[in-house]
């Protein structure tokens, strides 16, 4: 073949291999885009938490007629979705992705610590689920739970899901198994302050397990029963 | 698993789309040519044969030879021989009708297949040019008169027309006829580099010499227009395609039809190029050596590979909601949730399975501007993709098993 054919031959691969770049690219910049959507979401969340924490500061006991339940934020569970979608994208090693688990895991203490001042001072009834889980391959029923978790939320909204990388290299993470003693196999749930239970439970198992969640489930079937019983007139 | 099974799907993409590419960037070098060839008309009548062989084909024949007969080429100049190759229903009669009529040569013989009926012909052919038609095509009128023209080059050995469904009426023959036109380019840009791997059956013409020079037809796997092209392009004869000299082709209307038709083609290249192995990645061999042949065969695996991930990841994800919707007791498992742009995340890979399939598009728009014929019709490609791995796949098999597939 005469030398102008090869020539044909580089151009065609370095025209396909500029395709390439630029698909890798065009990628690459938008899953960059939705980590910054993340921080951005993350900011917002750290402003209103330590907006909320000033005023139950200023206000005390009062407090609990000027904060109303949108104090605690319905971010919270989007943007876990959100982060374990791009983890799956990026890596789990990804520094991006792994700084954003630890400003994450950051608010998410911050949020459990709100909610049981306000359960405490305004007696509200929220169930707080603390849910430890690994993605390291050392746990093959955590993205089961975390499933399970998210259909309870979605299914009860006064229900309130903390999940933390067992894993992830960062103090707080740290205290917090310290503090609520969780050794055993994950995942790990830790059910309105109650003692620790380790391994998989489905749904059922799940709500029957704990008296407040069971109360719940009991109260939304009364209130889909009464709805479709309740005559409109 | 899946993760490693993903990043293998980049080979066959960059292949892909390294082909489409290296097709495309010719066909814009060769864009000139094309306009010219198209404006030329040919400068000189040389005497041809035009052999049909024909095996049970009393219901399409006649149509054929209909069309044959309307052939704008002077009549002294064409002779038309139809080879009975041991029919068992009406051909016989139908052949012997027209050789009354209209004077066309009918020689019969036992069975023997498609290709002992065309080397009978070419055998006792005393033309200068020599070509054949099979009894399932027609052609238009002016086809003969725009493939003789480019014999004007002394060096073309071989002209194959542009291949078109004839009337495609279902959904299946609507997929073919796409895939039709995209071969029309194909044909075209391979024929400007010099590569053609296949004369198809359907209205190819050679120069008498080159049976003479190269011998006679072979089984070749029931696909003898494949083989005679890469003995041809082994002794580097040149075959080149005349893109407006029409021909139409009965597509299979059902998917067992088309099934059996494709699986023969590509196990028919398979072994082909089996035997033709010398001609793969070598220069000497042209474009043909270096590029067609080893890209055709690696298409036959790539789909299948390509296919194999698509598959494996579909069953996975329903494997993972049917694990999910257990943890939940198969409680409601489609609560409703809003759409969220976050969640449009095109991964480089669809990014460039999307683009490998807007190109293959522009290579099927590109035949059909080459066949003048509307551009944006219903085309569906995707679809057929889909189809394509039954075959690719049945073929594979035989061929590891060595089965040979009857040629219909």
């Amino acid at each position: 073949m005469p030398n102008s054919a090869w020539k044909k031959y580089v151009l065609a691969f370095v025209i396909t291999a500029a395709i390439f770049v630029t698909a890798l690219y065009i990628s690459n910049q938008i899953s960059a885009a939705r980590v910054n959507e993340i921080a951005a979401t993350q900011d917002k969340i750290s402003l209103d938490i330590a907006a909320s924490e000033t005023q139950f500061a200023l206000l005390g006991e009062r407090s609990c007629e000027s904060v109303g339940e949108s104090t605690l934020s319905d971010e919270m569970g989007s943007l876990a979705a959100k982060l374990s979608y791009t983890e799956g994208r990026l890596g789990s090693d990804n520094p991006e992705v792994l700084q954003q688990k630890k400003y994450y895991s950051l608010l998410e203490v911050k949020d459990f610590l709100l909610s049981k001042k306000m359960t405490e001072k305004c007696g509200w009834k929220p169930v707080t689920i603390l849910y430890f889980y690994s993605n390291d391959g050392d746990c093959p029923d955590c993205a089961n739970e975390g499933y399970v978790l998210t259909h309870l939320r979605q299914l009860y909204p006064q229900v309130r899901v903390y999940s933390f990388d067992y894993n992830l290299d960062f103090s707080i993470i740290d205290t917090m198994r310290t503090m609520y003693h969780i050794k055993g196999p994950l995942p790990a749930l830790v059910i309105n302050d109650a003692k620790a239970t380790y391994g998989f439970q489905d749904e059922d198992t799940l709500i029957n397990s704990s008296p407040q969640l069971k109360a719940l489930a009991k109260a939304a079937a009364a209130a889909a029963k009464n709805a479709t019983t309740t005559p409109t007139r | 698993m899946m993760d490693l099974l993903n990043n293998f799907v980049y080979i066959p993409l960059f292949i892909s789309l390294y082909f489409e590419v290296f097709l495309l960037i010719t066909f814009f070098e060769g864009k000139r040519t094309i306009k010219t060839e198209e404006a030329r008309s040919s400068r000189e009548v040389p005497s041809v044969t035009l052999i049909v062989p024909c095996w049970n084909e009393e219901t399409t024949v006649a149509h054929t030879l209909d069309s044959i007969l309307a052939l704008d080429y002077p009549k002294d100049k064409l002779t038309v021989v139809a080879v009975n190759d041991g029919s068992t229903d009406g051909t016989a009669n139908v052949l012997q009708d027209y050789a009354e009529r209209f004077g066309i040569t009918v020689y019969t013989k036992e069975n023997g297949g498609k290709h002992t009926a065309l080397n009978l012909g070419i055998s006792r052919a005393q033309s200068e040019i020599v070509g054949c038609l099979d009894a399932d095509s027609t052609v238009a009128p002016n086809a003969l008169r725009e493939i003789i023209k480019y014999f004007d080059d002394p060096e073309a050995m071989a002209v194959t027309p542009s291949i078109q469904a004839w009337q495609p009426r279902t959904l299946l023959q609507r997929i073919q006829e796409a895939e039709y036109d995209m071969s029309i380019f194909l044909q075209k840009t391979l024929s400007m580099l010099g590569a053609l791997t296949v004369t198809p059956g359907p209205f190819s013409f050679f120069r008498t010499r080159v049976f003479k020079e190269l011998g006679p037809y072979r089984h070749a796997h029931s696909t003898e227009d494949m083989e005679y092209a890469m003995r041809m392009q082994k002794a580097r004869y040149k075959i080149v395609n005349a893109h407006t000299a029409y021909v139409y082709t009965n597509t299979p209307k059902t998917f067992k039809g088309l099934y059996r038709q494709r699986r023969r083609w590509t196990y028919g290249f398979l072994a082909n190029a089996r035997d033709y192995r010398e001609l793969f990645f070598k220069p000497r061999y042209g474009h043909a050596g270096v590029l067609t042949m080893p890209f055709r065969f690696f298409t036959v695996f790539s789909a299948l590979i390509l296919v194999s991930i698509i598959i494996t990841n579909a069953i996975h994800s329903v494997l993972i909601k049917l694990s999910q919707w257990s943890a939940i007791n198969y409680h409601n498992l489609f609560l409703s949730k809003s759409f969220d742009f976050f969640y449009v995340n095109p991964s480089t890979v669809v990014i460039l399975e999307i683009l490998t399939l807007m190109f293959a598009f522009i290579l099927i728009v590109g035949g059909k501007n080459l066949a003048k014929k509307q551009l944006f019709s219903k085309d569906i490609i995707y679809f057929y993709g889909l189809l394509a791995p039954f075959w690719l796949g049945g073929a594979v098999w035989n061929f590891m098993r060595a089965k040979n597939v009857a040629w219909r």
